[in-house]
């Protein structure tokens, strides 16, 4: 019966493009894959190890300004872009992560809101680099070039949907990996108890650096396949509203899960499209609180693990 | 300070403000033995504990574990070592089940990176395998077996204090100090505790031992230290501990009973 829901599911989500019609829907779902990456990397940080980062948006538009500035200024390859879109940001990760070294819990919220909102008036107020306000248009589309046969652009929006596709399945399974060995481990044992970690010789700083750095890395990436996808980057991708969603999208679909945050992802970005060809903004934005909090009230764990537990009962 | 120390303590003192919790402590812990530390509430056991675990900084003085200088240095730092402790407050990884608490007190008998843990699959299956086996061993050792799979938060009292002892194992210490690891326990189970111990210490494994629960520290320690306001009032065996007079004082001015 799992595997046959598993199985279902994975066909569904295999052939989206052939039956999504509608161009805008086909949309909702590459925005609900690039959603599901950063909810990963974000989860990594809040689900595993117990930190809440508020300023993970700061990593996703690092990622995005990083391919766009390099791709549009320079005329790299967007693919080195894109390397560069996971490696500027996990650079960024072990800074925050070595200052976060005495800093936990509430300190550490405080430090990765304040680093996004100095990272957000970078890019607003230095336009010589960044062009401000106005943004990067003219991000190149990433290419495909198998040797013999014509480069394939990645510019159609079902191209693009497997792209996205395959990022949050190499996302998943890199979590996956790092929470099946004794990694995972010593990162939910930081978020259990740090003092009983650390006697038991768990390096609590190097491995909330490691999670940091892997976690903002991830982010970036998923900034890196926005701008590419988008093909425009402006000071917007660093919106607080974004690391919220982000938060939603990991509590509400189940931190801690590797299923739930995608879940989450996938839900919370296409609830509001729903909502919005159904009704009017003003009870869009109703509904959508409404739905939340009836999330947050009769599952408190997630939606995932509810319905897992569910499943198992009878 | 003979070769044989396990632990040497010289000189050790801590304040918090004004206030010295410790003083000029000095002592040893002989390899292969049990040592007790004891003395009435506030007299600075806990504090010691934290220092040599490197919990807590000392304002003076230096710890030693087999000759190597360790005052000063992080936890896990010292854990590597062979140096584990248990502490006073019962604490596991509430949220996970007995076999993950034992699992994860293994961190130090796994190589995997991040690295392997991406790219050697294999290797990594194997590992858990072989850690996996390993906890199986530590949970049947403390008597924990059967209740692999249960959630440590819904664990009896007394169980948990099992489950801390046998996380502090998986960290193959040489040198294990327990922070009274009777408290809150029936007396059948802290006669198991007991023989516990002396398994632990044919293992080959020192114990240092902080305990209120003076028949159990009466028969097990090769050595009793006493602890009174932060100073050593007392240094010997168990016998010759409950007969001097200073430590009866100080039990006794603590509204304690000597005899107890």
């Amino acid at each position: 019966m799992r595997w046959l829901a598993l199985g279902a599911l994975l066909a569904v989500t295999a052939t989206a493009p052939f039956w999504v019609w509608n161009p805008y829907h086909l949309h909702t779902l590459i925005m609900a894959g690039i959603f599901a990456v950063l909810a990963l990397s974000l989860n990594l940080l809040l689900g595993y190890t117990g930190q809440l980062s508020l300023g993970h948006a700061a990593f996703f538009g690092i990622g995005a300004y990083a391919t766009a500035l390099l791709t549009v200024k320079l005329e790299w390859s967007p693919w080195l872009g894109l390397l560069a879109a996971v490696a500027l940001p996990a650079a960024a990760g072990f800074v925050i992560g070595r200052l976060a070294l005495k800093l936990r819990g509430a300190y550490f919220v405080l430090l990765t809101i304040s680093f996004a909102g100095v990272i957000s008036l970078i890019s607003v107020n230095w336009t010589e680099l960044t062009n401000g306000p106005p943004g990067l248009p003219g991000v190149p589309a990433l290419e495909v070039a198998l040797p013999g046969l014509p480069a394939l652009s990645l510019r159609s929006k079902a191209a693009y949907y497997y792209l996205v596709l395959t990022a949050v399945g190499l996302a998943d399974l890199l979590c996956l990996g790092l929470m099946r060995s004794r990694v995972g481990r010593a990162l939910v044992a930081l978020r259990e108890n740090e003092t009983l970690a650390e006697s038991v010789g768990i390096d609590g700083t190097h491995y909330l650096v490691l999670a940091a750095v892997i976690s903002a890395g991830m982010a970036g990436f998923a900034g890196g396949l926005y701008a590419h996808y988008t093909r425009y980057v402006s000071p917007e991708v660093f919106l607080f509203s974004y690391t919220v969603t982000m938060v939603i999208m990991v509590v509400a679909g189940g931190k801690g899960t590797l299923a739930g945050p995608i879940a989450g992802a996938v839900i919370f970005t296409v609830l509001p499209e729903a909502l919005r060809a159904v009704t009017s903004w003003q009870w869009q934005m109703l509904a959508y609180g409404a739905f939340l909090i009836a999330v947050l009230y009769f599952m408190p764990r997630g939606i995932v693990p509810t319905l897992r537990d569910l499943g198992r009962r009878p | 300070m003979t070769a044989r120390a396990a632990l040497e303590v010289r000189d050790l003192g801590v304040r918090f403000g004004g206030v010295s919790a410790l003083q000029g402590v000095s002592f040893a812990v002989s390899r292969g033995s049990v040592t007790s530390l004891i003395g009435p509430n506030g007299a600075g056991k806990t504090t010691a504990f934290n220092v040599i675990t490197g919990f807590q900084r000392p304002s003076s003085g230096e710890v030693r574990h087999d000759g190597v200088h360790i005052t000063g240095w992080r936890p896990h730092r010292i854990a590597r070592r062979g140096l584990v402790r248990t502490f006073q407050k019962t604490s596991v990884f509430p949220a996970l089940s007995v076999m993950e608490n034992v699992l994860t007190g293994l961190h130090l008998r796994g190589k995997a990176g991040v690295a392997a843990a991406w790219l050697g699959r294999r290797r990594v299956r194997e590992e858990e395998r072989r850690l996996r086996g390993e906890a199986l061993e530590l949970m049947s050792f403390v008597g924990l077996d059967a209740r692999r799979d249960d959630g440590a938060a819904n664990l009896s009292y007394g169980d948990q204090r099992l489950l801390e002892l046998a996380v502090a194992l998986a960290a193959a210490p040489r040198l294990l100090l327990l922070d009274e690891p009777a408290s809150g326990m029936t007396s059948a189970e802290k006669i198991a505790l007991t023989r516990l111990i002396r398994k632990i210490l044919e293992a080959g494994v020192t114990v240092f031992l902080v305990e209120h629960d003076m028949r159990l520290v009466m028969g097990i320690s090769d050595r009793v230290l006493v602890l009174s306001y932060g100073r050593l009032i007392a240094d010997g065996t168990a016998a010759e501990v409950q007969n001097d007079p200073e430590v009866i004082r100080a039990y006794l001015g603590a509204g304690a009973r000597a005899d107890a």
